[in-house]
């Protein structure tokens, strides 16, 4: 079989190999370009995995959910690394990071890379742990990369509770485990997701749903679902921004991809108990809890992490509703989220490079002062309010036809909870884009073109959806039962 | 022992007798791990917590190493050796270097006193067998006893490493705490008999500590704030939201 038949593994050799190389290059601005070229590469490559057949080896496996999650993981990481070039070029020559720091940056890039492609490739349940934990590590390295209180705190805090995620979803891993080897026999055939997801109906459900449980709070800690999100504002505010964007974008999809194979797993055994509710519960609570937090915010980038929690919140509630459409909905409602917020983060990236700040009140009147970053990200803000005729309006108006019609008064409270968010970013975006300017004037150095890219894709998504993505997304819904 | 006794004489002796000997003897040793977590909640000096945590480390490789004999799982004599040696002596004596230096060895401060700790644990305790008997109730049989209960006791050991993470304030004893939680996990991969990928799963783990730990944040942290004390960093964060 030749390499273009079945890119799987290419796609996780060429970050890896990538790193290395990073790691050797002392010249940051080489460095940044060679990231680009990776991040490119490693798209093209996703995007040979379409027409890849569709097979399950014994290390990786290809199938159609795992490639919306890859194709859209390479594609944002891609535009993040372009944003990155030019952002931190600044960061740079405003001192707050050594040529150093950015060599460890990007090696660090590629491997986060790697490992959220080698996890939602694996077909390997613990190399899939594996994988999550590698890409966890490397993020809270990136987390603490500018070494002040405040980002050492946010590190450690991540940390502290991302190991605790990591383990509870290992346990729920082993449990897993034991499950399935009275069944499929001891040794590696316990911890395949093809094998187990052809023998799940003769798995044990009473301890299957004990795994789940597990899993779902181990990896939903991930996801940054309430009671567990205490980690992700912090994270997302103190890390260099590209790092906001790819947490947000990408990191939280990862874990959502976790939870959803463990959802399979159980939809595929009629005995065990419906792991909706749950999910459903865990997503409502925390776009609530987002909700009202987003009213006293006042730093820019914890504004957005609480706006990344309410939106990963809705996209579980909708996993959790369930059925063709809720799940149509989910799938759409994440790939609107990780365009849109990343873009998001690229332009508050930018405006705190102009403002010299991160504080909501000493950025105001973007729109007066650079115009166009101030409309972008009026542009992305509208959008992830829901606001038509963006994707996002698109998907949350799904997720909530949907719930109504199964779940009338839960789509109550989850309607209470969008309205709400919605508010609040309306208000803070009045500040921040309209009004009398707030000094700082700088030109903006970095590229608008990823940006511009992730904004347009998501306003095209929300006016038209091409027939043959959404035969797709119809068809990994039923899947996900 | 009886019933190892009633039975006739001969092979099918010896075959019960080294059964219920593998199952008492890895009973003993997961036992042992959960009563060593509460001496570990009892602690209130730094000192006396690693060396605790040491014992821990000691038995848990004990445990593996029983495992690796009996389900004749070579591989598992890895994770052994790292229990040993990195659990048990590196990293227990880098901390205390770590703790020497910086002066910190008189207290732990808990944020909730010993007594209510210790009666979260039994209760914990008590949580985790009554989950773990009951849900694998139906999963395998006779043969499975030994794994079920060792899941049980691993359960407990994995809740009583959180609990030391949440009651405690000092920086080094939420680092035990998440160790400890870590040697739990370690036990229920062990005692699932034939579990693929436990020596890179035991690697990844003593990669994660050693590097984020170690390496980075103790000094990092020690450096900004001249303390471990992660009340210092919630103190700092004041007026940001």
């Amino acid at each position: 079989m030749s390499l273009l038949s079945d890119p799987a593994p290419l796609l996780v050799a060429v970050p890896a190999m990538s790193a290395v190389l990073l790691a050797l290059v002392p010249s940051y601005r080489v460095g940044a370009l060679l990231n680009v070229a990776a991040c490119g590469l490693t798209f093209a490559l996703a995007l040979l995995l379409l027409g890849a057949p569709r097979i399950a080896g014994p290390f990786l496996i290809v199938d159609d959910l795992n490639i919306v999650f890859v194709v859209l993981n390479t594609f944002v990481a891609f535009t993040t690394a372009w944003f990155s070039a030019g952002y931190i070029a600044h960061e740079l020559e405003t001192g707050r990071l050594t040529p150093l720091n950015l060599r460890f940056y990007h090696a660090m890039y590629q491997v986060l890379l790697g490992a959220m492609t080698l996890a939602l490739l694996s077909n390997n349940l613990g190399v899939m742990w594996v994988a999550i934990e590698v890409a966890t590590l490397t993020t809270v390295l990136m987390v603490g990369l500018y070494r002040t209180e405040a980002a050492i705190e946010a590190a450690w805090k991540y940390f502290m509770l991302g190991s605790v995620g990591i383990a509870l979803a290992l346990f729920g891993t082993i449990l897993v485990y034991m499950v399935a080897q009275p069944v499929v026999g001891e040794g590696a055939g316990g911890m395949i997701w093809s094998v187990l997801m052809k023998r799940a109906r003769d798995f044990d459900p009473a301890l299957l749903n004990v795994a789940f449980v597990f899993l779902l709070l181990g990896y939903g800690t991930k996801v940054g679902l309430a009671p567990l999100h205490a980690w992700l504002p912090d994270a997302h505010s103190e890390g260099p921004t590209p790092i906001s964007a790819v947490l947000s974008g990408l990191l939280l999809n990862v874990a959502l991809f976790a939870v959803l194979r463990f959802k399979s797993l159980l939809a595929a055994h009629p005995g065990t108990l419906a792991p909706g509710p749950l999910m459903m519960a865990m997503g409502l609570g925390s776009l609530l809890l987002a909700g009202f937090m987003l009213y006293r915010r006042r730093d820019i980038k914890r504004l957005f992490a609480y706006s990344s929690i309410e939106h990963m919140g809705i996209i579980a509630f909708a996993f959790g509703l369930g059925g063709p459409l809720a799940n149509f909905a989910g799938l759409l409602h994440m790939t609107m989220h990780s365009l849109t917020k990343s873009a998001i983060f690229f332009a508050v990236g930018h405006a705190c490079q102009v403002k010299g700040t991160q504080e909501l009140a000493k950025i105001r009147g973007l729109t007066t002062s650079h115009p166009l970053l101030g409309w972008s990200l009026v542009a992305g803000v509208v959008a992830i309010a829901g606001l038509p005729p963006s994707g996002v309006f698109m998907s949350e108006f799904l997720v909530v036809t949907s719930a109504f019609a199964a779940r009338p008064w839960l789509a109550l409270i989850l309607v209470l909870g969008l309205l709400t968010a919605f508010g609040a970013l309306m208000v803070k975006l009045s500040g921040i884009a309209f009004g009398e300017p707030s000094p700082g004037t700088d030109p903006v150095k970095a590229s608008y073109v990823p940006m511009g890219v992730h904004l347009a894709l998501v306003f095209a998504a929300g006016l038209y959806l091409p027939p043959e993505l959404v035969a797709w997304f119809r068809h990994v819904a039923a899947v996900l039962g | 022992m009886d019933r190892a006794l009633a039975l006739p004489h001969g092979s099918a002796l010896d075959a019960a007798l080294s059964a219920s000997l593998v199952f008492d003897v890895a009973h003993l040793f997961a036992g042992a791990l959960v009563l060593i977590s509460f001496l570990m909640l009892y602690q209130d000096r730094l000192y006396a917590l690693l060396k605790v945590f040491a014992l821990q480390a000691v038995v848990l490789a004990l445990s593996v190493g029983w495992q690796a004999l009996a389900q004749d799982a070579p591989h598992l004599y890895v994770t052994a050796a790292i229990a040993l040696v990195f659990k048990a002596m590196v990293i227990p004596l880098a901390l205390a270097r770590m703790v020497k230096r910086l002066g910190i060895h008189r207290q732990v401060e808990t944020v909730v006193s010993i007594g209510p700790t210790m009666l979260a644990g039994i209760a914990l305790v008590a949580l985790s067998l009554v989950v773990m008997l009951k849900a694998t109730a139906d999963v395998g049989g006779a043969a499975d006893a030994l794994a079920r209960e060792d899941l049980a006791f691993a359960l407990s050991v994995v809740l009583l490493g959180l609990l030391m993470m949440v009651t405690r304030r000092n920086a080094v004893s939420q680092v035990i705490g998440f160790m400890s939680l870590e040697n739990g996990l370690i036990l229920a991969a062990t005692g699932a008999k034939g579990m693929p990928l436990v020596v890179e799963i035991s690697v990844a783990f003593s990669v994660l500590i050693a590097l984020i730990v170690i390496g980075i944040f103790l000094f990092r942290i020690r450096e900004r704030f001249d303390t471990v004390d992660v009340d210092a960093l919630d103190r700092f964060r004041g007026g940001r939201a």
